[in-house]
């Protein structure tokens, strides 16, 4: 088997035996790079390959095990685009917290990943510049909006990566890519540095090829901020618990997220998982969240509203695109009216609708008030309950363009996901079956600050599958 | 027909915090441009605030001092609006939930104590400033902006429209300003943009009920800026009214050159700020401990001052003027701790003291002059070592030197001759010199009395006691 090809865990292992050095490490994810890239393109901007050997520590396995970065987060020194043009020539001024976290740990970073412009869509089709492929079928969509995260993890273009997930973001793409992604508990991992899309939902979160890596960098990048007003004064998540299994776990199947609207093919999986924790000896049953269906809505108002007001600082004033204007106003509407693509110009104006005055209590409020229905759903359930599951996505991984014409349909492929962001609560994304070799993924859902049960649901099922350790075809030789 | 006049005023006062409100930069200012900024202040992508809780402690003592209720759960919201000066397009403001509310200030008004409510008082973040090439916005090819002021903190303090004269609003404002220096949230200096002010100006017939239309009045920028322009406001809109026109809801802008107010925008293009609650800051509880700790550090405020120095005997004239400035009221108390005679000391605060500071354009802190000096200086006098007159002349070098006023007679050697038989000796010698006008006082010429002691005052540099040498004097002349 490729190195490339490795979980973090195996290869730490390997180097630590000095089975392998850094170096060999480092070089079978830059082959892979050069081998795939320009079919997957994953990345906006790679770090010289120079600068990434360079960077490889003797001591530290960390510095070989080369990590992919949404980019969203900021890196001191890279460019940093969210995708857009408004951004194209922005080199981040200073580091995210999550990137001083990993630079402390002598991480390697390979470099930025694609995305939907500023984390706005499901496919990474919203990239100003072009879309990302899936490593799986190079005519599909690698979901979104982490989509190059996940495909270069994926496609062993990196050993792991940083997503950011605001309505499914990092759990959609993992899912669509067959790997590994957490929305952490909001709150747990500091957002600063993050180009924010919408700050009460917006959190950033690890993607890797299996739960144990996962659960790995989530304990990097997880703990308090004094940056982050938002970030919760916790000790960091400690990595444990894995192995202990799940006999006796109860585990509720959202009943509103197995309907209507979900593909036959990934019911049948969701429903052989079932089959699989029961033999685990965990105790599954189905649940309502009777609020559920109002997920997608209340977002499409509340993300917007926020939306609409995080852009407002890119005006072309003081950093990024800009466009002429006799005046500063004319140049500030010209710069935004050409930097933005269509689906961030759309969301700024639902945003800036919703906030009006005599629409803001009929919408924003409203809103509000479902968002606080919704996740009550989610405690009352979590009162009978240690976690609950559904699919990630309720369909398989689409065509390019498949869905581009109906923003409307975009939006609903996100069901399953958003209802979690609105709650505040964490949720993991794994590989739970394959339909035509595309992946299907399994949602596993907790109350806050339940990463551990998680992990711990989601390692003992991965313990009885195979799912995890199928790699796409790398092709193209 | 008799109009009655309704002003509100919203006072911004930008608070001597030593670190913005939102990040960690120092609030300074004259330094060269944006060399005060972080990625949170510039508002660049990715940055965050974090509150800085000594700016609250100010806002809650500003507002314990205006007699507002303190809300528990303040909230934070963001103000959508576009503006080069303003970094992330949306200012970081309060709403309907600002930390204090429903106070109020007694004023003096000509009928006698006057109570102004104040609707609320927030706490926001400053914007950057522009600067422009040529000096003004509509004629520069290019503007510049400076951040260092952005995300300083700013308190907003909005008054209800109780105000009904241009005298009222700057005596509102007046004690608005000493109040906010003597807590030492702000330094008050209208000029320089620390504390700037907008109002809102309504007119009504007499014995109607509801108020007027109100205009918004931008760009008053100094105390005199406010009368001129609240009275050309106020005529401008009773002339409306009078001629049978109506008032427009409008922002006005005050154009000091000129000496008029100017429409700015009218209601229709008014802002729709799109306020809602900042997603980035964490729900702020201040408890009963924390608004009782700064209770507990509230200082003297001037209206407490005046009615104290009252009881201590000073005219009210007097005692309102060193109550409402710092610098003096603070030297005040302190030398009478030490000379118990508060009226001497404010005689000679106020008269003498004041004259040489403005001559010097200084602040009394400024100046080496301490209460112990002083003191010293006044009870030289009152015990009769040295002459009032004497005293006057020492003191330019008191305050510029700091020297102790009884070393400096004693190497002078000017103290008071208050021996008799010393001052009789010089008198006889005066009379001698000076027989003419001896002979003239005593045909009824009163002026010569002057001219004789003058005389022996300079015959013996000013230090012979006056009331002495008048005395003696007349007894020698018979």
């Amino acid at each position: 088997m490729d190195l490339a090809d490795l979980t973090a865990h195996s290869l730490i292992e390997l180097i630590k035996k000095r089975d392998v050095s850094h170096l060999e490490v480092v070089n079978s994810f830059l082959e892979r790079i050069e081998r795939c890239e320009s079919r997957i393109k994953a990345y906006l901007s790679l770090r010289d390959r120079e600068d990434i050997i360079s960077s490889i520590r003797e001591d530290n396995p960390y510095s070989a095990l080369l990590i992919a970065i949404k980019d969203n987060i900021l890196v001191k020194g890279l460019r940093a685009t969210c995708a857009s043009k408004i951004l194209s020539n922005f080199i981040a001024p200073y580091n995210a917290t999550v990137i001083e976290k990993l630079n402390q740990r002598g991480f390697n970073i390979a470099g930025k990943t694609n995305l939907d412009e500023f984390a706005m869509g499901s496919s990474t089709e919203n990239s100003s510049f072009g879309p990302t492929k899936n490593p799986w079928d190079l005519e599909r969509v690698p979901g979104g909006s982490s989509g190059g995260s996940a495909a270069s993890v994926a496609m062993g273009e990196s050993v792991w990566a940083l997503g950011s997930d605001t309505g499914g973001s990092i759990r959609q793409p993992a899912s669509f890519c067959g790997v590994v992604g957490l929305k952490p508990t909001y709150g747990t991992v500091s957002r600063y540095g993050l180009v924010a899309f919408a700050s009460s939902l917006d959190q950033i979160g690890p993607i890797t090829k299996d739960v144990t890596d996962n659960a790995l960098l989530y304990s990097i990048i997880s703990g308090y901020d004094p940056h982050d007003s938002t970030s919760l004064k916790l000790e960091p998540y400690r990595f444990t618990e894995l192995q202990q299994d799940i006999r006796g776990v109860k585990i509720g199947v959202i009943r509103e997220l197995m309907g209507e609207g979900v593909d036959n093919a990934v019911k049948n999986c969701i429903n052989e998982a079932i089959n699989t924790f029961e033999s685990l000896g965990a105790i599954v049953d189905e649940v309502s969240l009777p609020h559920i269906d109002y997920s997608v809505p209340t977002y499409y108002i509340l993300a917007p509203a926020e939306a609409s007001s995080n852009l407002a600082r890119f005006d072309g004033v003081r950093y990024g695109f800009r466009a002429f204007g006799q005046t500063a106003e004319e140049m500030m509407s010209n710069t935004r009216g050409e930097g933005f693509g269509p689906e961030v110009k759309r969301r700024i104006m639902l945003g800036t609708y919703v906030l009006s005055a005599g629409y803001y209590e009929a919408f924003y409020l409203k809103a509000l008030k479902f968002r606080n229905l919704i996740a009550s759903d989610f405690n009352s359930a979590f009162k009978e309950f240690d976690v609950l599951i559904s699919p990630t996505s309720p369909v398989l991984p689409f065509k390019l363009g498949e869905k581009t014409e109906n923003p409307l349909e975009m939006y609903l492929s996100d069901i399953c996901t958003i209802p979690i962001n609105l709650a505040g609560i964490p949720a993991i994304s794994i590989p739970c079956g394959f339909v035509n070799n595309l992946p299907v993924g399994l949602q596993i859902i907790g109350p806050t600050f339940s990463e551990s049960m998680l992990f711990r649901v989601a390692y003992g099922f991965e313990q009885a599958t195979p799912f995890h350790k199928n790699r796409p075809n790398v092709g193209g030789r | 027909m008799d109009y009655e006049v309704n002003i509100g005023i919203e006072i911004h006062a930008e608070l001597l915090t030593s670190s913005k409100v939102f990040c960690s930069c120092p609030v300074r200012f004259g330094d060269p441009p944006n060399t005060l900024t972080c990625p949170v202040c510039l508002g660049l992508p990715g940055a965050l605030p974090v509150l800085n809780k000594k700016a609250v402690d100010f806002a809650i003592l500003t507002a314990l001092a205006l007699n507002c209720q303190i809300n528990e759960h303040p909230i934070f919201h963001r103000k959508n609006y576009y503006y080069p000066d303003l970094p992330k397009n949306y200012q970081i403001s309060q709403y309907d939930t600002p930390i204090g509310i429903n106070g109020y200030l007694d004023i003096e008004s000509e009928d006698g104590e006057k109570r102004i409510r104040i609707r609320r008082v927030h706490l926001e973040e400053d914007t950057g400033k522009l600067l422009h090439s040529s000096g003004h916005i509509t004629h520069s090819e290019m503007s510049f902006v400076d951040f260092n002021r952005s995300g300083v903190p700013l308190l907003e303090i909005v008054s209800e429209p109780d105000i009904s004269t241009t005298e009222e609003a700057k005596e509102y404002l007046t004690n608005i300003r000493d109040i906010l220096i003597f807590l030492g949230v702000c330094d008050g200096k209208m000029e320089e943009g620390s504390m700037r002010c907008e109002a809102n100006i309504s007119v009504r017939k007499k014995g109607v009920q509801r108020l007027g239309t109100k205009t918004e009045l931008k760009n008053i920028n100094s105390f005199r800026a406010v009368e001129r322009a609240l009275l050309y406001e106020i005529d401008r809109q009773i002339k409306v009214l009078s001629s049978g026109g109506e008032v427009v809801q409008e922002t006005r802008h005050w154009d000091e050159k000129n000496d008029r107010t100017v429409s700015m925008r009218g209601k229709e293009e008014a802002h729709d700020y799109r306020y809602f609650p900042e997603p980035d800051l964490v729900p702020l509880e201040i408890d009963k401990s924390w608004i009782e700790r700064l209770r507990s550090l509230l200082p003297e405020l001037p209206d407490q001052k005046y009615e104290k120095y009252k009881a201590l005997g000073l005219p009210s004239y007097d005692a309102k003027l060193l109550a409402h400035d710092i610098e003096l009221s603070r030297f005040f108390e302190e030398t009478v701790k030490i000379f118990d005679n508060p009226k001497m000391v404010s005689n000679w605060l106020l008269g003498d003291i004041t004259k040489e500071l403005k001559d010097r354009n200084k602040f009394i802190s400024q100046t080496s002059l301490s209460p112990d000096i002083l003191a010293e200086m006044l009870s030289l006098i009152e015990e009769g070592k040295i002459s009032g007159r004497i005293a006057k002349d020492l003191l330019p070098e008191l305050i510029d030197k700091g020297i102790s006023p009884k070393r400096l007679i004693e190497e002078r050697n000017l103290s008071q001759i208050t021996d008799t038989e010393s001052v009789l000796e010089i008198i006889r010698q005066v009379i001698r010199d000076n027989t003419n006008v001896v002979e003239e006082y005593k045909r009824g010429k009163e002026k010569s009395f002057i001219f004789l002691v003058g005389q022996v005052m300079k015959l013996t540099k000013g230090r012979a006691n006056p009331k002495l040498v008048n005395e003696l004097l007349k007894k020698e002349l018979g």
